[in-house]
């Protein structure tokens, strides 16, 4: 018997709520979990009822029991989450759930996040505690504390090392950006970006312009994985799940940025087994949504996934080289983290679904297979392939 | 290798409504804005202060940082450097560590300049320099800390700089930050 998840587990649903800014979210943030597991079922066309699992990641406060409990479900088979913060769980989370459904754990499992910053912390805010201890001693009292202020010094160091011009991280934002204005649901949607508004937004931490960071959103998303062999049981195109691995490199967490390969998404060692996995290379993605919680994280992600060599960053990031349906490697087609939804990026694999099944707001043409980042910089990251009935 | 990116304040930037000119003058310094301690002091009061972690495991630095003493984790075993603090060396596996002393000089291995605050006491910072400082005879091992001086100047990686100690010896805990300036600058 090999060891491989590919091919094993596939999407019989996906489902959002509304995408909301940060604190305008009418309802609570578990209600918005249990409204997009309903969604999701819907979207499958099965009962609430028949889930038995349930996968997520970043410390999700919408625990399994009480989704459970909520949803009348018969018989919980399996409760998961991923270890590590920011999204570098979101592609982890749906490798646990394919491998719950190949090994016979369980049937249907439902990978979700849900977010509400405005019912609870914002991520984008330093702490505010009177004393720090441990890693954070050394930092925080530097003025070293949010999140884009913890990952702008990689990015400084890749930029210098690889002749990186600002002009790489702006094509990133521009083309979520464009991306957003043909999705309605995109929080963005109606507020298109141009090269002379990147330019003049403000600094929140150099290298990253206010449009080079990710938005704050409430809202929930969840996606239905069961075995393989129910995959045509639903209404949809099926969606297979060619690999999801997750992991980090040598001493990625090392604390006080002491990380010795420091200007790096985290990905290196990940991306052989992924490609291994899905039994395909670079050449072989159609469409990819990969995780923006900074512009830099992308363009380092892209590097590491084998789209664009590290010194060839000039060159490959122009905007019409990410843009759907023609471009070089069409990229966060629904506006990803940067203009649809921070929903942590599992928005992300749920739009390389869409991509599958023909129905994204900017659809790339026959796309068969379909890859997703999440979480690029944080430790572990993770990151998937879906592919279409063709791949198998 | 030595390309550096066209980054930020070193060239100005064009609208941003808290940015004024590039080499315009400087921030003063939070002690003399009216910090009670008296100390001088890199950003403005407020901040969380560093303090040991409970379980024991990096109280010697915070001590030797007080007396002006620049230290890092060395295994007595294998003579390898570390930094964080963890509690077994990751090159052999033993936990005969001790904190010793580092020449108090190293170069600027990355640096990030912060302009939007995400804490109140940051409010009317304006902007300040991150250094990531690597010690390339130790292992590589790497320290945090701020650039001191102006907060608008062009920063060059690879640049040697020296620690200077910023007490804080009448907050409660007292605590001792490491601080880094230009050598020659």
């Amino acid at each position: 018997m090999s060891r491989t998840l590919r091919g094993a587990g596939a999407i019989a649903g996906v489902g959002e709520t509304t995408y909301y800014k940060r604190g305008q979210s009418p309802d609570a943030e578990f209600k918005l979990a249990l409204m997009a597991v309903l969604a999701a079922c819907e979207d499958a066309g099965i009962s609430p009822k028949e889930v038995d699992g349930f996968a997520s990641f970043s410390n999700d406060r919408s625990d399994p029991s009480r989704l459970a409990n909520a949803l009348g479900i018969h018989d919980l088979r399996f409760s998961n989450m991923q270890w590590g913060g920011g999204g570098g769980g979101g592609s982890a989370a749906l490798a646990h759930a394919a491998a719950a459904v190949a090994t016979g754990l369980a049937e249907c499992v439902v990978v979700f996040r849900a977010l509400a910053q405005g019912q609870f912390g914002r991520f984008g805010q330093g702490p505010r505690s009177n004393v720090v201890s441990g890693a954070g001693a050394y930092a925080v009292p530097y003025g070293l504390m949010s999140p884009a202020q913890s990952f702008a010094m990689k990015v400084v160091r890749f930029m210098h090392e690889h002749g990186v011009e600002q002009s790489a991280l702006r094509a990133i934002s521009l083309a979520s950006y464009h991306h957003a204005q043909n999705n309605p649901r995109a929080v963005m949607h109606g507020r298109p970006l141009d090269e002379a508004k990147y330019d003049n937004s403000r600094w929140i931490v150099e290298p990253f312009h206010l449009f080079d960071c990710c938005l704050e959103n409430d809202g929930a998303a969840a996606m239905i994985v069961v075995p393989a062999d129910r995959a045509k049981d639903f209404d949809h195109p099926p969606v297979y799940v060619l690999s999801a691995v997750t992991g980090s490199h040598y001493r990625a967490g090392a604390s006080v940025h002491n990380t010795p390969d420091y200007a790096s998404s985290n990905f290196k060692t990940c991306v052989p087994r992924l490609y291994d996995m899905a039994q395909c290379k670079p050449g072989d993605v159609d469409v990819l949504q990969c995780y923006e919680n900074f512009t830099g994280g992308v363009l380092m992600s892209i590097v590491e996934h084998g789209f664009c060599e590290p010194d060839g960053c000039n060159e490959f990031f122009v905007k019409e080289n990410l843009l759907a349906p023609d471009g070089k490697l069409p990229a966060n087609t629904s506006g990803g983290n940067l203009a649809e939804c921070y929903m942590h990026g599992l928005e992300l694999n749920i739009e390389a679904v869409r991509q599958i099944r023909g129905t994204s707001p900017n659809q790339v043409d026959g796309v068969d297979v379909s890859m997703v980042v999440s979480g690029p910089m944080v430790t572990p990251v993770s990151s998937s392939i879906f592919g279409s009935e063709a791949t198998l | 290798m030595s390309r550096s990116p066209q980054l930020g304040s070193a060239r100005g930037h064009p609208s941003h409504e808290e940015s004024p000119q590039p080499g315009s003058e400087r921030v003063p310094l939070a002690s003399e804005k009216g910090n009670p301690s008296h100390e001088k002091s890199y950003l403005n009061p407020g901040l969380p202060k560093p303090a040991p972690a409970s379980d024991g495991l990096d109280a010697p630095y915070w001590q030797a940082a007080a007396e002006e003493r620049l230290v890092m984790q060395h295994c007595r075993a294998c003579g390898g450097w570390q930094w964080g603090p963890e509690w077994i060396c990751h090159h052999c596996h033993s936990d005969d560590l001790v904190f010793d002393e580092v020449p108090r000089g190293g170069r600027i291995y990355s640096y990030e300049r912060v302009w939007h605050p995400v804490h109140p006491a940051l409010a009317e910072q304006g902007p300040y320099i991150v250094v990531l400082v690597e010690f390339p005879h130790h292992d590589g091992a790497r320290m945090v800390g701020n650039l001191l001086g102006d907060p608008r100047q062009p920063v060059e990686i690879g640049a040697s700089v020296q620690a200077a100690f910023e007490h804080h010896k009448h907050e409660d805990p007292a605590y001792t930050l490491v601080q880094w300036k230009l050598v020659g600058g």
